[in-house]
């Protein structure tokens, strides 16, 4: 059904067409509607067979989920930014015992300084952490990729977070297709656990292993990630098969045939970015997008291939990796190895600075030209920085550089 | 695409009327999308919303700097915020107050306008007399549809009832009615 829904009312329903059995989570911005809508469908009796669980921190939330999960029940919470962090010990277990739950990340910064905007700092926080990390690039494909994220967790028994940026999505209202419970019975098949704890059939879940195996565990461990490379295509055709439109697989391409330039980025940021890249080819430029919609694993050999005949790469991101540089970039520079290309790294949108189409054209005319920097910062304020490190070499007790900034910006105005 | 920018203050539901004015447009069977200015949401702090109106799916999901209208729900952000930056010299402008152009300061700024483009509707009276609270987010809505001639009122009135259900909803879709009718008079 055809439906104007905020995104984060959007994800609900569809977490409730996937009738989990339990729901456990501590609200935070801007998750804080995803859950609240989920609890008011448990109390309204909308989504039935569930328990909702109230939580004193996202620590007891991703401990219940997995106590939930190691007992066979269909399980599911969300978070965002410290939230996630709150709950980092508990992320690497869910993993590490191989439990199937389903996590939205409402993607935010991480503080400090205190940020409650949108950028991928927390979702990078945890990328090496075992689970399956898909992105949105709409909210119809963040509703979608919920209904595709249970059977793909209980398919391999691995926990899957969807990440849906903060705010750009999470509070955006529009147009989105919700599907109807039977066509979502028909898709998402009753949870059977790998293995269950279970009073009449007693064992053990959580052994300690020792140096004799640990190298092994982990090794299945990426094995399975591997496998959910073959699993999510598999996943996506069968989506589409029983929905009737395109949502997830491991990335998207947008006219990136024949183009020497292709941008790749994550997440919402690929709208505008299609846009912006239409309009430059109006001028002559031909330049690609790919937007990865599956982060872990990353989908390396398949990269390749769709990248193969770019001799420009431009990887647009909302995460930095500082004394490094763009996150997503290194795993991008280890998939192109021995490739003709080269790549560059754009670092936009931190803390929820807006990524406008004008800034990413005239990024990408730069680009073109050969005038980007390996590791670009887009719409940097590059006279509030110099102001601060002018301070810095004053002396030694120039103060706390975000109060610094902030007076920056009451006096020198937020553009330079 | 028709672009749409709200300004008001926490509490008058200018988040709120973006996403009406987003659902107004989805019952008439096009695009839109609504979405406020990302921040913290205080009571009385200034907040902007915004909503994009199109044939085909919207992609875009930058802040709206040149706005086709804008919506100011507050006349006390007039000296504070810059309510009409990027506003199109062929756009709309609908202004909450009981005082003139004139007398607010902005016959000036705005006289280049198309005659009929800018007009001011005491959404908050309507609001206090129909629905019996100084939310005028809903009055301004029917003002809208009035003056750009972009929906039908049945639409506003359909949005505002998914929002506000039994009293408050009546209440809202007489407010809007009665700006409605207030903008089809030329000022």
């Amino acid at each position: 059904m055809l439906k104007q829904i905020e995104g984060s009312r959007a994800v609900a329903e569809a977490v409730a067409l996937c009738r989990p059995e339990v729901i456990c989570a501590y609200p935070i911005t801007p998750q804080t509607h995803i859950v609240e809508a989920c609890g008011e469908f448990v109390r309204t009796g909308q989504l039935e067979n569930c328990e909702f669980i109230n939580v004193e921190s996202e620590f007891a939330a991703l401990s219940v989920a997995i106590g939930a999960s190691a007992a066979g029940a269909r399980s599911y919470t969300a978070t965002a930014s410290q939230g996630l962090l709150f709950m980092a010990e508990a992320v690497y277990n869910a993993s590490g015992l191989g439990l199937p739950i389903v996590m939205t990340l409402g993607n935010r910064a991480i503080g400090a300084p205190i940020n409650i905007w949108n950028d991928h700092s927390d979702a990078m926080s945890m990328r090496d952490a075992g689970w399956i990390m898909l992105f949105a690039e709409t909210n119809q494909e963040a509703l979608d990729l919920h209904i595709q994220a249970f059977r793909l967790a209980e398919q391999l028994s691995c926990p899957v977070m969807v990440c849906m940026d903060g705010f750009i999505l999470t509070h955006a209202y529009e147009r989105l297709e919700i599907p109807d419970q039977a066509a979502v019975d028909a898709y998402l098949p009753p949870f059977v656990p790998r293995q269950v704890l279970d009073p009449a059939d007693p064992y053990s879940i959580g052994a300690m292993v020792g140096p004799e195996a640990f190298t092994e565990v982990r090794y299945l461990a990426h094995d399975k990630q591997l496998q959910a490379l073959d699993v999510i295509p598999e996943i996506h055709t069968s989506f589409k098969e029983q929905f009737g439109r395109e949502s997830g697989g491991l990335f998207h391409t947008y006219q990136v045939e024949g183009a020497p330039t292709v941008v790749v980025t994550m997440g919402s940021l690929a709208g505008t970015l299609k846009d912006a890249v239409d309009e430059l080819r109006q001028e002559g430029p031909q330049v690609g997008v790919v937007s990865l919609s599956c982060y872990r694993p990353f989908p390396r050999t398949e990269l390749r291939h769709a990248l193969e005949h770019a001799r420009r790469v431009i990887v647009v991101e909302k995460a930095v990796a500082p004394g490094a540089g763009g996150v997503v970039s290194m795993d991008l520079r280890m998939a192109l190895q021995g490739v003709d290309c080269y790549v560059k790294t754009v670092i936009a949108g931190l803390g929820g600075r807006p990524v406008t189409s004008p800034s990413l054209q005239s990024m990408l005319r730069r680009a073109l030209k050969g005038e980007l920097a390996d590791l670009h910062f887009l719409d940097l304020n590059r006279g509030m920085v110099d102001r601060e490190l002018s301070r810095q070499r004053r002396g030694i007790a120039s103060g706390p550089v975000a109060e610094n900034l902030l007076k920056d910006v009451a006096v020198h105005g937020a553009a330079d | 695409m028709f672009q749409v920018r709200l300004h008001g203050r926490g509490g008058q539901g200018v988040v709120t009327a973006a996403e009406m004015l987003s659902i107004a447009a989805f019952l008439e069977g096009r695009h839109a999308q609504a979405f406020p200015n990302f921040g913290s949401e205080r009571m009385g702090a200034p907040v902007v919303s915004f909503c994009r109106i199109d044939d085909k799916p919207i992609r875009l999901r930058e802040p709206i700097h040149e706005p086709d209208a804008v919506i100011v729900q507050d006349v006390t952000l007039l000296g504070a915020v810059p309510v009409f930056q990027g506003l199109k010299p062929k756009g709309y402008v609908l202004v909450n107050s009981t005082k003139t152009l004139k007398e607010l300061g902005l016959a000036d700024a705005l006289n280049k306008m198309p005659e009929g483009h800018v007009r001011v509707v005491g959404a908050t009276e309507l609001a206090v007399r129909h629905v019996g609270r100084p939310v005028p987010n809903a009055a301004l809505l029917g003002a809208f549809a009035g003056v750009t001639g972009l929906l039908h009122f049945a639409s506003v009135e359909a949005a505002i009832r998914d929002k506000f259900k039994g009293a408050v909803g009546d209440g809202n879709v007489k407010a809007a009615r009665a700006a409605f009718d207030d903008v089809a008079v030329p000022a």
